[in-house]
């Protein structure tokens, strides 16, 4: 039991995945920085952010539903460092439960679910504007991410957990087959979106809607928000290695989740924001295809 | 100084209220935002909602219109707050000073922590006029 709470609150759960996502988030910043050619904010950039957040006063809205707004954005926090927990435990002691990788699928829509209520808890319109196009995403997103990730359990034989995925992978990782690097495409432009980034930002689209779902949100409450999104930049990214490229064995394979996170922050670097339609038809359209070919192809042994 | 306040200074969001402004002073504090200044190396950032900013950049004068909704947005702010008042008409009325509907100087209406002159202040006297602030802010504290 202790060893449990150990696990959950400090090593792979809140405190590691904090001051890793904290990494994540310099490391976006500067990317972002260099490629518009400046020098970009300094390395403890995110953790004054945080502090700083936690020291303003916190306003709820008279008219909203002061105990969902509170609450919503640590439902979604707690559910991350348990998706966090669970992944870094499956990868490093091989052990898990039967069907985790369910488990971590469900906790990994939480925080958008928590994003949506606060955002109508927080009775602003422009909020509910991008609480409803976060939901459109969230339905656009999740039905390619699904089918793309239905090929590693395919591939594997069946196995519905997480060490098991990874150990199926020990001779020859999933993405180097066919069905594997289709799928593992499609799950990173999902990823995209279930990071809420460029291009697929509508929901907090700052110059339109004025940061959308966050927009009442100030103090502890916005810094638990931005937390939250950037350990999702660190478990997402460590999720698909999981799934496709054989977990994280040894120290250097650290490399392969900075690999991940570089592409993914170049593609937010260089891609304009679509329009909510835009994306549920790429998502429904193409990607949904592309998912569907990865499947057969994995039935078909590829 | 506290770990909190000296956090503040390093990470301030400022959020960008234009009154009645000729859109001069506006244009130079998106000039000061851009990647030539680059004022992210400060932790400067520009926020889209109130609610998440430290410090609010008032530019133009404040006329009869737009007195309650400038108090308004000002108690919207969360608390440690900072007003900047940039460029002349912000700072004492400019040429708008004894107009029918000017209302009064910003410093006023709301308690202001630093005043850039200029019409417009260039990008380089809006960074001179910040690091003013936060030594001053520095030292007091």
């Amino acid at each position: 039991m202790s060893k449990l709470i150990f696990n959950y609150i400090i090593f792979p759960g809140f405190l590691f995945t904090a001051v890793a996502g904290m990494l994540a988030s310099w490391i976006d910043r500067k990317v972002t920085a260099r490629v518009q050619w400046r020098v970009g904010p300094p390395l403890l950039q995110p953790l004054y952010d945080i502090i700083k957040l936690s020291g303003k006063e916190i306003i709820v809205p008279s008219e909203g539903n002061c105990f969902v707004f509170l609450v919503a954005p640590l439902v979604g926090f707690a559910s991350i460092i348990l998706v966090s927990t669970m992944l870094w435990l499956g990868i490093l002691e091989k052990s898990g439960f039967s069907g985790d990788f369910i488990v971590v699928f469900y906790l990994l829509t939480m925080p958008s679910i928590m994003l949506m209520l606060g955002a109508f808890a927080s009775a602003n319109p422009l909020a509910s504007l991008g609480a409803s196009r976060e939901m459109k995403l969230v339905m656009g997103y999740e039905l390619p991410f699904v089918l793309a990730a239905i090929v590693p359990v395919i591939k594997s034989g069946g196995h519905i957990t997480l060490s098991g995925i990874i150990s199926a992978q020990s001779g020859h990782v999933f993405l180097a087959s066919c069905s594997g690097f289709v799928a593992f495409i499609v799950s990173m432009l999902c990823m995209q979106a279930k990071l809420g980034l460029v291009p697929f930002d509508a929901p907090e689209a700052e110059t339109e809607i004025m940061g959308g779902v966050v927009i009442e949100y100030s103090g502890i409450p916005l810094g638990i928000f931005k937390l939250t999104k950037w350990m999702m930049m660190v478990t997402l990214p460590v999720f698909l290695i999981v799934l496709f490229w054989g977990g994280m064995g040894s120290f250097w394979e650290i490399l392969k989740y900075v690999v991940l996170l570089v592409v993914i922050v170049l593609l937010r670097n260089t891609n304009p924001r679509v329009r909510v339609d835009q994306a549920l038809r790429f998502f429904w359209g193409p990607m949904t295809a592309l998912s569907l070919i990865a499947v057969i192809l994995a039935l078909a042994g590829k | 100084m506290g770990i909190k306040t000296n956090s503040l200074l390093k990470s301030l969001w400022v959020f960008h209220f234009g009154s009645a402004t000729c859109n001069n002073c506006d244009i130079e504090v998106l000039d000061a935002l851009t990647p030539r200044y680059d004022l992210e190396r400060f932790g400067i950032q520009l926020a889209g909602s109130i609610r998440h900013a430290d410090v609010m950049l008032v530019c133009g004068f404040i006329n009869k219109k737009v007195v309650p909704k400038f108090k308004e947005i000002y108690t919207q702010m969360p608390a440690p707050k900072l007003v900047v008042a940039i460029g002349g008409c912000a700072c004492s009325g400019g040429m708008f000073t004894g107009s029918y509907n000017f209302f009064e100087t910003v410093d006023k209406i709301v308690p202001v922590a630093a005043y850039i002159p200029g019409c417009p202040p260039k990008p380089e006297a809006i960074i001179a006029g910040v690091v003013k602030l936060v030594t001053a802010l520095k030292g007091s504290k």
